[in-house]
């Protein structure tokens, strides 16, 4: 027998089997609470015989049987404590039965897909579906979560104790949602993952300027999504958008520190390998059947900034085409501010001020620094110097975050040094 | 499972409702129970008197006090239930959302907490 493994080599397997192991042992036990302590009475079970006994040869199989034996103990001692035997016979249809167990990992299905679908269950609360993702399928620690949105632990803990109960309480099915109503539970998946992707990317929470752990988990879980439901193009748009946009992430800051506007971002620190793979996801997207979805969209439109060689070779034309095809998708004052935007660069700033001008008068964007912030770049373009210089500062005033500020006041500095020309526009993020 | 769909209406605008739409409403809810009943998932529902024939009862120190008047006053208001068999949370919300006023007012669906053969023969409720 080889040597025996260490704790370390154990804890690599567990982490590799945890969500799988999970999944499963919720489906067997049809309840949060007491799969999460199989398992983790599984894993206390694997430290302490594997060490001595060697890894097994079918750890997800050891894990389940080991994890589901425990929580049937647990199960057991509770009821016999109330002297309730009989709840048990009252327990869910696919209930413990102990001498039924898997001798291969092969043999065990997986599980997580169903997971997914039941903690991103519209009958809950929002931010309950992003704890509980990040805290089940993730298997991120409460506290790790607590940080990201800015929320203490004791009442993160006791929001997923109210979902857990919930789930259970209400019958939320552990099951992916039958044909009919797929599309509309998938949609409202990849609400939930974006969410977690752009409080990572874009924070609202906090004092960081990124999050990057939110960004790669969101970008986990769609692989997963992607690799246990196949072919889906919303779910291929959606993982083409995030690695797109956490391509460039390393490039936004410049070695100060200081954000750096898309036209200034040096474009050798993106990662070629993560645009590389967004490119062929959007591709394979956007060549389904289905009417493509938004995020889709929004993925074209990234890929086609992440593969110009420089800010000049953009392909602007094709980026306003796919913005409008946005807005027909999925019509929202930011969509209209990004497709101005993009539009002053085939058809001038006149024109697009005219448009971002009749977006501020409707107030859907009250407050919004980078509408402001849009307004002084083209009214710079313009050669109206001193309207943009009131429009930077406004946009400086209700920028939330440092390093934004500073950016903004960076290029209010530049207006007195320049002469009125067309030149670029100012994108921080692209 | 069972679940309780409580069907909450807008009191004033069922006031203004025409004959006619009332005729259609009465119809439209035969209709949706017929086709629960004959599928298995009706265990029972009623329509309930308005919202201004309620008594709200309270005893405190051995009086009966009584108010007049639903123990919350709202908008919205309590019009009528049904009690329904439901494999799961969506079976359920698939159901109330064909009752005729899920359009017009909402559906409150409640997961009902059974009671296990021990519990009923102790509450004197054994078939």
């Amino acid at each position: 027998m080889a040597a025996p493994p260490d704790s370390a080599a154990i804890e690599a397997v567990y982490r590799g089997e945890a969500g799988r192991v999970l999944a499963t042992l919720i489906r067997l036990l049809g309840d949060f609470e007491l799969a999460e302590e199989g398992a983790q009475d599984a894993f206390a079970a694997a430290l302490e015989r594997w060490p001595r006994d060697g890894i097994s040869q079918n750890p997800r199989a050891w894990l389940v049987n080991v994890g589901r034996n425990r929580a049937i103990d647990r199960l057991r001692r509770r009821i016999s404590l109330r002297g309730k035997l009989r709840l048990l016979a009252a327990e869910p249809p696919d209930a413990p039965q102990p001498a039924q167990s898997w001798g291969n990992d092969e043999d065990i299905p997986d599980d997580r897909l169903r997971l997914i679908f039941t903690c991103c269950h519209p009958a809950l609360a929002m931010e309950s579906r992003v704890a509980l993702t990040l805290r089940v399928v993730c298997g991120l620690e409460i506290a790790q979560i607590a940080r990201a949105f800015l929320i203490g632990e004791t009442a993160l803990a006791q929001r997923l104790v109210r979902a857990k109960a919930k789930i259970r309480d209400a019958g939320i099915p552990y099951e992916v949602p039958e044909r009919a109503i797929l599309g509309e539970r998938l949609a409202g998946v990849l609400a939930v993952i974006y969410l977690v992707f752009t409080e990572g990317y874009a924070p609202t929470f906090g004092d960081e300027p990124v999050k990057p752990q939110l960004c790669e988990e969101a970008i986990h879980l769609a692989r997963l999504l992607d690799a246990l439901l196949p072919d889906e193009a919303d779910v291929e748009g959606l993982l083409a958008l995030m690695l797109l946009h956490a391509a460039r992430l390393d490039g936004r800051a410049g070695a100060d520190g200081e954000l750096l506007l898309l036209e200034e971002q040096d474009r050798s620190r993106w990662n070629r390998a993560r645009i590389e793979e967004g490119r062929r996801l959007v591709a394979t997207a956007l060549r389904r059947p289905a009417i493509p979805g938004p995020y889709a969209v929004q993925a074209a439109i990234a890929a086609l900034h992440a593969e110009a060689a420089d800010f000049a070779a953009t392909d602007w034309r094709q980026i306003a085409g796919l913005y409008q095809v946005l807005l027909r998708l999925q019509p929202s004052p930011v969509v209209e501010l990004n497709a101005a935007a993009a539009l002053s660069m085939v058809e001038g700033p006149a024109r697009a001020l005219h448009l971002v001008d009749a977006l501020a008068a409707r107030g859907a964007l009250a407050g919004y620094w980078p509408l402001a912030a849009a307004r002084a770049d083209l009214l710079r373009r313009l050669g109206r110097l001193e309207e943009s210089r009131i429009a930077y500062g406004e946009a400086i005033a209700l920028a939330r975050f440092a390093p934004e500020r500073r950016l903004l006041e960076r290029r209010l500095g530049a207006l007195g040094s320049i002469s009125p020309s067309r030149s670029a526009p100012e994108t921080a993020s692209g | 499972m069972q679940y309780l769909l409580m069907i909450y209406v807008n009191g004033a605008q069922m006031a203004t409702m025409s004959a006619d739409a009332r005729q259609q409403m009465s119809e439209d809810y035969a209709a949706f129970t017929r086709d629960i009943v004959a599928s298995g998932h009706f265990k029972g529902g009623e329509r309930l008197q308005p919202q201004a024939s309620a008594t709200t009862v309270r005893v405190q120190n051995g009086k009966t006090l009584m108010t007049d008047g639903p123990f919350v006053e709202t908008r919205e208001q309590l019009a009528g239930y049904y009690v329904i068999e439901a494999r799961d949370l969506d079976e359920a919300v698939s159901i109330a959302a064909r009752i005729p006023n899920a359009s017009s007012g909402a559906i409150e669906v409640r997961p009902i907490a059974l009671m296990d053969e021990a519990q009923l023969r102790a509450y004197g409720r054994a078939s």
